[in-house]
């Protein structure tokens, strides 16, 4: 993988400049690239990975893994259905896996009750899905590579040979 | 109570003094830690919980566990084209640290000399100070990027009485290491003058810009050599106190009669994390060596900018800038930087009376730490 992405997916708020001292590139070559990317697609967004168990004000939040059994469809296979399911913004990820069933989807909501009517009311009515289980996410322990818990820092000396 | 007189004059006092301000204070940034600041990886640890679980907890034979040998020697042979024999040629030590102590122990007669570099590790006069032998210290600096010359060694031959030469690449502190060709050269006044050379190398497989060459796979030189290597650095596990020396059959049976009535063995939980790490962990280790080279670039840029100049280190995890421009000592920057900033590093007079011009910083620190001591420094030579 390029370096530049490798960099950028460990921390996206790394400036152009920093890049380029970095990995030893020039900040135009760098600027060059990411705006290439960015136009690709490649670089998709740029977002913060939060742990919402550490929010104590605001709204709850729930987040749901759902098994989605479907039929598929002729000449599109999956993907007709999928964008059907997937253009909801209630659902945050949504992939097409091998194994006992067809569709892994992420949906949040702020409630059990709005993810729950979610499912219910819009996601197993649709014609093509056969069946759907649903598993409600207790705690989160690590994401996107980082672990959540916090304490897990080196316990070295501040100072030695 | 009296103490031996050779210890009592071992004692660097003010640097001591320095580290326990720095380890008294709180909310600091250090840039004065000599180990990686990653965690070992968590399979190597994964290994160590297993071996306690499943019973491991005994001594192990006084070279090491033969399993542990064998695979030493198997990994040599693949990454170096190295051939040490694991029943004779290979001795499991509590670190590079003990390796470096039964090396001039097994070797030295009282007087004999060996030459060290300057800025070198602390420990390399010490030991052989402690056993009876005489260092020669032989001085480089950030001229030619503070390397050993084969002219300065062949010079220095010139006096009687030297027996080895300790050196040490990638360098702690300066983060300078050797290309084959500078190599070759030392190499042959070692047979010149037929020097023990004891090399450690427990900085190889954070070398940046070439290939490491060890110094026994150089022509004719696997006689002459004491390869000392081990795990702290490579798969950041300072805390397992895992190394091992390799050499002629000889000294590695020398050291290890020392090395039988002092220590006995290492921990056999490090050496069973230490056989993970060969099996399975050197995929760590070039994720490891790639932050490194990122963070190199970006403390060196960021030093040179400053005007606190520092040659491009070939590798290790430190570089050696000079602060001439702060006009202070060494150790006086040190302290005031300490008080007045908040960001702690190694003075360089710790590592030879000559590098009082020079400070040593390790970049195995988060980018976030470099960024703000970089700005930190700024701010103080500003005043």
């Amino acid at each position: 993988m390029d370096e530049i992405l490798e960099v950028l997916e460990n921390d996206a708020r790394l400036s152009p400049e920093e890049i380029a001292k970095l990995t030893g590139k020039k900040i135009v070559d760098v600027k060059k690239t990411i705006q290439k990317y960015e136009k690709e697609g490649v670089i998709v967004k740029y977002k913060t990975v939060v742990n919402h168990d550490l929010m104590r004000e605001g709204k709850s939040f729930v987040r749901a893994l759902i098994e989605v059994g479907i039929t598929p469809q002729k000449d599109v296979g999956f993907d007709a259905v999928a964008e059907r399911i997937y253009s909801f913004p209630e659902v945050k990820s949504c992939y097409l896996v091998s194994g006992a069933y067809d569709l892994l989807v992420v949906v949040e909501g702020d409630s059990i009750e709005t993810v729950s009517n979610f499912i219910a009311a819009k996601l197993a009515p649709i014609e093509s899905v056969q069946r759907t289980v649903t598993h409600f996410m207790l705690k989160k322990y690590k994401e996107d590579g980082q672990i959540l818990k916090k304490g897990n820092q080196t316990k070295r000396l501040n100072i030695s040979y | 109570m009296q103490i031996s007189k050779k210890v009592e004059h071992l004692a660097p006092s003010g640097i001591r003094a320095f580290f326990d301000l720095v380890l008294g204070m709180k909310d600091i940034i250090s840039l004065g830690v000599g180990e990686p600041d990653f965690i070992t990886p968590w399979l190597i640890r994964e290994k160590a919980i297993y071996s306690l679980e499943k019973g491991y907890t005994s001594y192990t034979s006084n070279k090491g566990m033969p399993e542990l040998r064998k695979q030493i020697a198997h990994f040599l042979h693949h990454r170096h084209n190295l051939d040490y024999d694991p029943e004779e040629e290979i001795l499991i030590t509590v670190g590079v640290s003990e390796a470096l102590d039964l090396s001039v122990r097994a070797l030295l007669n009282p007087g004999d000399k060996v030459l060290i570099p300057e800025p070198s590790y602390v420990s390399y006069g010490p030991v052989v100070e402690l056993a009876g032998g005489r260092p020669v210290f032989l001085k480089t600096d950030i001229s030619n990027g503070f390397k050993l010359t084969a002219q300065q060694i062949d010079k220095a031959c010139a006096q009687k009485g030297v027996k080895a030469l300790m050196i040490n690449y990638p360098c702690n502190p300066t983060g300078t290491s050797y290309r084959k060709e500078e190599l070759s050269e030392i190499a042959h006044v070692v047979a010149k003058r037929n020097l023990i050379v004891i090399s450690d190398e427990i900085y190889d497989e954070l070398t940046y810009d070439f290939e490491h060459t060890p110094f026994s796979s150089l022509k004719g030189m696997r006689k002459y050599v004491i390869y000392l290597n081990g795990f702290s650095k490579a798969y950041a596990m300072t805390g397992f106190r895992l190394g091992y020396a390799c050499g002629p059959r000889d000294i590695i049976e020398a050291m290890t009669k020392i090395h039988q009535y002092t220590m006995l063995c290492a921990s056999i939980i490090s050496q069973m994390a230490a056989q993970e790490a060969l099996k399975n962990g050197f995929r760590e280790v070039v994720q490891m060596k790639k932050e490194y080279m990122r963070r190199r670039r970006f403390i060196v840029d960021g030093l040179n900018e400053l005007g606190l100049s520092c040659h491009l280190p070939e590798g290790a995890f430190y570089v050696f800038p000079s602060i001439v421009k702060a006009k202070e000592k060494s150790l006086d920057f040190a302290k005031n930087l300490l008080r007045q900033q908040k960001v702690a590093l190694v003075p360089g007079v710790a590592f030879g009376p000559s590098c009082e011009d020079y400070v040593r910083i390790s970049y195995a620190s988060s980018y976030e730490n470099l960024r703000e001591s970089l700005r930190r420094i700024k701010v103080y030579l500003q005043k």
